[in-house]
């Protein structure tokens, strides 16, 4: 049956896609789990994730570019988050939400325009590295390599996550700061830099995402709107600041991605905003407990 | 801060204004008088968000769909249909806010962020129809060549044509805001739950909110397809809905007149500076930072305050409302 096959094919391309959006939505739910900001620089901070890992490959030529990429390219993003949380955001936290909120938004708007400074308005792309060539075989379905790694590294990520908040000091401080900050702070825990460093994991997260997705599409301008948009969604339906909320969302908004391709490709990008309405009709605080 | 009638104070430097605008594209070049109809399109569209998140305190983050179905629906119906324009022009608004019903009934069921979240997939939902029903709407190269009647094809003639229909909605939200209905919209604004609990149907009044300020910004869309003779995906994309919720906090959320003052900021920096770099948005997105450390309450916000403590030196507490709770 090709039509099983296609179905099966189309279904780990859904399930690719999900794992590089949970791997930036994870980012974006934790930083709005313990700072409750929704960071509209997160899809920004993607984009910078995807065009620093096409200057490193650029730089270091061959496979090892391709690695290094992925591993510095998170580090570049989160060393920006960092800058700018140290020196703009830090000083907000006492004020309106709805301040944090155009903060991160005017955050996003600068980032994007240093990145057109930085890298031009030209479409970008990178090549994976060879090992990636060709496909597997799982299911009776084939999926192109690069695919496959990424449904490895989507439940590294969240393996990786859920050690680190519950089972780590730095972890548990961060978890507690979200449901309690006032009480974090009276037992002596300098509670501006466990917002620090959240907002700059999350950030790490966002521009491991954008490493990640760099040689599947083309690296453009306006991929942060694409994304952010996208991102928020996921993080809504699957529940505000859980992790594995996002885990969910994101196989939802992914999912019937790729499905709605296979059904109706003119009208692909409707269906995941059907799912989403239906999700928060359903359930209006989305499909898992969220922290707030 | 009621007042039921129309104070001379406040209503003279209003004419002296709209006087001024009448009399302006006699002596400025028609580049100015046409960014001036971009400012009033922009000012409108975002007056009428201001009812609901200044006025109303809801989470209206995908207005500017509204806006573009307004254009969409004029432009649609002027190309593909015999209708006179009169009657498209009088019936898009009302597209507008229908849109406006049919996606507030279901986001006034939810709260805050969650309302917000809502309407944006919703909004999505028409944005991404908008751009992929090539046969309709020409996706993402959009309608050009709007068919606009001669007398208001010209930039002066389709110049005063949106400022008589700026003032008249102008006038139109300031009896709103005044009306019993206003008030109250106000006060759930302000406490919801005490609201709900003297018996006024909070839900319903926030939907009628939202069909009354998607009503507004179908009038602003069909208003800039006369300015501009064309549509595109983008008047439906969120970036403008956040746009102009920025021009909001720009001029002041609790003013009557802040966001005209946010709209005639922004798309003058746009214009301006967007002479001489192409990197506007950084200069917004500097200028943003530096409103937001220094005055949160936007410019008409802090004008009035300051107004209002010289006035009222001696009693009246200052009436700092806060907004979405």
């Amino acid at each position: 049956m090709t039509d099983l096959g296609a179905l099966g094919s189309q279904f780990f391309v859904g399930l690719s896609r999900a794992m590089i959006l949970f791997v930036v939505c994870s980012g974006l739910s934790f930083v709005l789990g313990v700072l409750r900001v929704p960071n509209i620089a997160h899809g920004s901070l993607y984009m910078i994730g995807a065009f620093s890992a096409y200057s490193i490959t650029k730089l270091v030529a061959g496979p090892a570019g391709f690695w290094l990429a992925l591993i510095l390219a998170p580090f570049v993003v989160a060393l920006v988050s960092l800058v700018a949380e140290r020196a703009l955001f830090c000083h907000l936290y006492q004020r309106e939400h709805l301040m944090l909120l155009l903060f991160t938004f005017a955050l996003s708007l600068i980032l994007g325009d240093l990145v057109k400074i930085i890298w031009g308005a030209e479409y970008k792309s990178i090549m994976a590295p060879e090992v990636f060539n060709g496909s597997v075989s799982l299911l009776g379905a084939s999926i192109p390599r690069y695919n496959f790694f990424l449904l490895i590294v989507g439940p590294l990520v969240a393996v990786g996550l859920w050690f680190f908040t519950n089972k780590t000091k730095m972890g548990k401080i961060a978890r507690a700061a979200a449901v309690d900050r006032e009480m974090v702070g009276a037992v002596g825990i300098n509670v501006s830099w466990v917002f620090a460093f959240a907002f700059v994991l999350g950030c790490f997260l966002a521009g491991l995402g954008g490493a990640l997705v760099a040689p599947t599409v083309s690296i453009t301008l306006g991929m942060d709107h694409n994304l952010i948009i996208e991102a928020f969604l996921i993080v809504t339906i699957g529940g505000l600041g859980n992790m594995w909320g996002a885990m969910v969302g994101s196989l939802i908004f992914g999912l019937s991605q790729a499905f709605g391709v296979l059904f109706w490709p003119q009208f692909a990008i409707v269906f995941p905003y059907m799912a989403v309405v239906i999700v928060l009709l359903w359930r209006p605080t989305g499909m898992l407990k969220s922290v707030w | 801060m009621q007042k039921s009638t129309l104070n001379p104070n406040v209503l003279w430097p209003w004419t002296l204004i709209l006087v001024l605008l009448i009399f302006l594209p006699f002596i400025i070049p028609r580049f100015y008088t046409y960014i001036l109809a971009v400012i009033f399109v922009t000012a409108l569209l975002a007056m009428s968000l201001n009812m609901v998140v200044g006025h109303g305190g809801l989470f209206q983050f995908h207005h500017a769909v509204f806006y573009g179905v307004g254009a969409y629906a004029f432009a649609l119906m002027l190309m593909k249909t015999a209708m006179p324009m009169w009657v498209c022009f009088t019936v898009s608004p009302f597209i507008a806010a229908a849109a406006g019903f049919l996606i507030g009934w279901f986001c006034v069921r939810l709260a805050n962020l969650y309302f917000a979240m809502l309407q944006i997939s919703l909004g999505s939902l028409i944005w991404a129809i908008a751009f992929r029903w090539y046969d309709l709407t020409h996706g993402d190269d959009g309608l050009h060549g709007v068919p606009i009647p001669d007398w208001i094809s010209s930039t002066s003639g389709a110049y005063y044509f949106i400022l008589f229909f700026l003032v008249l909605c102008l006038i139109a939200m300031y009896i709103i805001y005044h009306s019993p209905f206003g008030t109250t919209m106000q006060a759930i604004r302000d406490n919801p739950a005490r609201c709900s609990a003297v018996g006024i149907n909070v839900r319903r009044h926030q939907l009628t909110a939202i069909v009354i300020a998607t009503f507004f910004a179908g009038v602003a869309g069909v208003l800039f397809v006369v300015l501009e003779h064309s549509v595109f995906p983008d008047l439906l994309f969120w970036v403008l809905s956040l746009e102009i919720f920025i021009m909001c906090l720009l001029g002041g959320w609790f003013t009557f007149a802040g966001p005209i003052l946010g709209a005639a900021v922004t798309v003058a920096l746009r214009t301006f500076v967007g002479i001489y770099t192409e990197y506007w948005t950084l200069i917004l997105g500097i200028l943003l930072i530096l409103l937001i450390f220094f005055l949160p309450e936007g410019v008409m916000g802090l004008f009035q305050r300051k107004l209002r403590n010289r006035r009222y030196e001696e009693g009246a507490p200052g009436k700092r409302r806060h907004a979405q709770g």
